[in-house]
């Protein structure tokens, strides 16, 4: 497929712009460019067919099954476009009076308040833009908290090695050193080490859970607790709230703060750039921290107000307004019971799926598991020389998005699936059918699955190449 | 099989260490760099930096994964291995030939194996 760069044709354009009907400003000498940029020149119909040639080699949820793991690939309801879609919600701006857009901050509002339902915090924040960004300020409430009692000793942010591998580099760049836990031999979090590492040291904990091996941590209970008694606070990350909504709450097992990942769980799109949203939680004694513009509620309506310590803005204005628009339409669309049959299904799903598939590959931690499992195929490829990145790459032939690959990275040629709950039996029944017959293909004929996938536009990339040396921009070749 | 040679000492998570008289150095072993898979960017501390024993220095990133790499020693960075910073395939071509560090004040030493013993280490794990 030829890039935009090499369909351009000279003096070939588009008039998507319309002209210039407002004073022109002219930048000073210094912020100019010396050369014309050199831009690709198309009509609307070659671009158009470009972007459709392009959607063509990819592969969406609406496309067919997508079971990667820790990134809850959920079916997103048409409703939830829709609702995004109206124009009180669509075509408004930011710095719009408040007594204009009462029934956007009655969505911020309402969406808060389900949502602290659902996790059991007292209070939320919906300005950050995704989940790494929603653990950064988390972390940040618990900085803030500390230094604000004057206490500068709590430097340490404790993170076990089966957490999502963005809190390591959340708690760093709060400016916290991490202090690394192992899990035991059930895959949970190790209490002795654990009990090793705290002090008066400890700022926090992060935990997530379930953790990345789709466990829910029998010890929740004892492991806020250890944290609690030294003085630090508890950290939850809501990523995989997917397997637990409506069932427990984090703010019942002890935790001070949580983030959510609303484009996982509350099915907005993500993927390809989404655009994600990673609301922050916490107990009553933390909102005074929270960052940007809360939105509350008196007899006149809803108003915007500062928190008293705020941190100040972690993203301009109010996060990604619309992504909060679909969180609540599929909020309400399901109801309270709704929500529970969810995380239900998505818990069945997974252990239907693993069940059936453990007869042919060794499962990691080979026990009930949460929305997800993994997969370890060390066996494999030492028999048959068959990796967990063949297995993943075969799959693509059958129409099927590969698992997550090599992680967590405690488990060797490691594969994890998330089948999630919007796929029916027969969804899963097939792509199950899908893995065994590459598992019989792998002691038959392995050298095929080295080379695959065999009918996809793409087959093998050299990945190493790649990011060696990454080509990142085009060069005119006149 | 994969290479260790007998004058090294060997940490367990798969660095080795050559004594140079004061100074230390430090680089990923064969099986280390075969598990990684083809290493792409290698990022090392700077020169003056203080290592701690047991705790990671830097990280090597691989069409896989990150991963830390860890100092078998207490001490400071007296160089690090530009070249391998320019080019990380040299790690996967020559593991012992490609250092990472050198530590020079050293004051305190993980307990390092042998290369018999690593061997067998290696043979476990894999």
């Amino acid at each position: 497929m030829k890039l935009l760069f090499e369909e351009s044709s000279q003096g070939r354009h588009l008039d998507l712009i319309p002209d210039c009907d407002t004073p022109e400003y002219r930048l000073s000498d210094d912020a100019l460019r010396k050369r014309q940029a050199r831009l690709p020149e198309l009509s609307e119909v070659d671009l158009s067919r470009h972007y459709t040639q392009l959607a063509k080699q990819t592969h969406g949820v609406n496309d067919g099954f997508y079971p990667l793991g820790s990134c809850t690939m959920k079916y997103n309801p048409r409703i939830d476009e829709e609702m995004a879609g109206l124009e009180g919600f669509a075509d408004i701006h930011p710095l719009q009076g408040q007594d204009s857009v009462q029934g956007s901050l009655e969505v911020i509002y309402r969406t808060k308040e389900l949502l602290c339902e659902i996790t059991g915090m007292d209070d939320m924040t919906l300005q950050p833009a995704a989940g790494a960004h929603g653990e950064y300020t988390g972390l940040l409430l618990i900085r803030k908290y500390h230094l604000d009692r004057g206490d500068t000793e709590r430097v340490n942010i404790i993170v076990p090695d089966s957490a999502h591998g963005t809190n390591p580099a959340s708690a760093t760049m709060a400016g916290f050193k991490v202090i690394n836990v192992p899990s035991n031999a059930e895959g949970g979090v190790d209490l002795d080490e654990l009990r090793k590492v705290v002090g008066k040291d400890t700022a926090g904990l992060m935990l997530t859970n379930p953790n990345t091996l789709g466990l829910f941590d029998p010890n929740i209970l004892e492991i806020t607790k250890i944290i609690h008694e030294v003085g630090g606070l508890c950290y939850y990350d809501g990523a995989n709230l997917n397997a637990i909504m409506g069932r427990v709450r984090p703010g019942d097992m002890g935790f001070d703060c949580i983030h959510l990942n609303l484009h996982k769980t509350f099915a907005t799109p993500h993927g390809g750039g989404g655009p994600g949203s990673g609301p922050v939680g916490c107990k009553e004694f933390l909102r005074d921290y929270l960052p940007g513009k809360m939105t509350g509620k008196n007899e006149n309506g809803y108003y915007l107000y500062t928190p008293a310590k705020t941190m100040g803005q972690v993203r301009s204005f109010y996060g990604n307004f619309l992504v909060v628009v679909k969180a609540l339409t599929y909020i309400l669309t399901l109801g309270k019971e709704g929500v529970k049959e969810a995380s239900g299904k998505a818990v069945l799903n997974a252990n239907y799926m693993k069940e059936r598939l453990r007869k042919y590959y060794d499962v990691a931690y080979d026990t009930t598991c949460m929305h997800e499992f993994v997969l370890c195929l060390e066996r494999l490829k030492k028999e048959k020389g068959v990796s967990a990145m063949d297995v993943a790459k075969a799959s693509l032939d059958y129409g099927i998005h590969p698992p997550t690959m090599y992680f967590p990275l405690i488990v060797h040629e490691a594969l994890m699936f998330e089948p999630t709950e919007t796929e029916s039996k027969e969804v899963i029944d097939e792509a199950v059918d899908v893995y065994v017959e590459i598992y019989e293909k792998a002691q038959s004929d392995p050298e095929y699955l080295h080379s695959a996938p065999h009918h996809c536009p793409i087959t093998r990339p050299n990945e190493t190449e790649a990011a060696r040396n990454p080509i990142l921009k085009y060069e005119w070749q006149d | 099989m994969f290479k260790n040679p007998e004058e090294l000492k060997y940490a367990k998570t798969h660095e080795w260490l050559k004594e140079e008289g004061d100074v230390c150095v430090v680089g990923l072993t064969d099986y280390a760099q075969d598990s990684l898979g083809d290493i792409v960017f290698v990022n090392l501390p700077a020169v003056d930096d203080e290592v701690k024993a047991g705790e990671s220095f830097g990280d090597v990133e691989s069409v896989k994964a990150v991963s830390d790499v860890f100092s078998p020693v207490t001490g400071k960075v007296v160089e690090i291995n530009e070249e391998v910073v320019d080019n990380p395939a040299l790690v996967n071509e020559d593991p012992y030939g490609a250092w990472l560090i050198k530590v020079a004040e050293v004051s305190e030493k993980d307990e390092l194996i042998g290369s018999e013993e690593y061997a067998a280490l290696c043979e476990e794990e894999h």
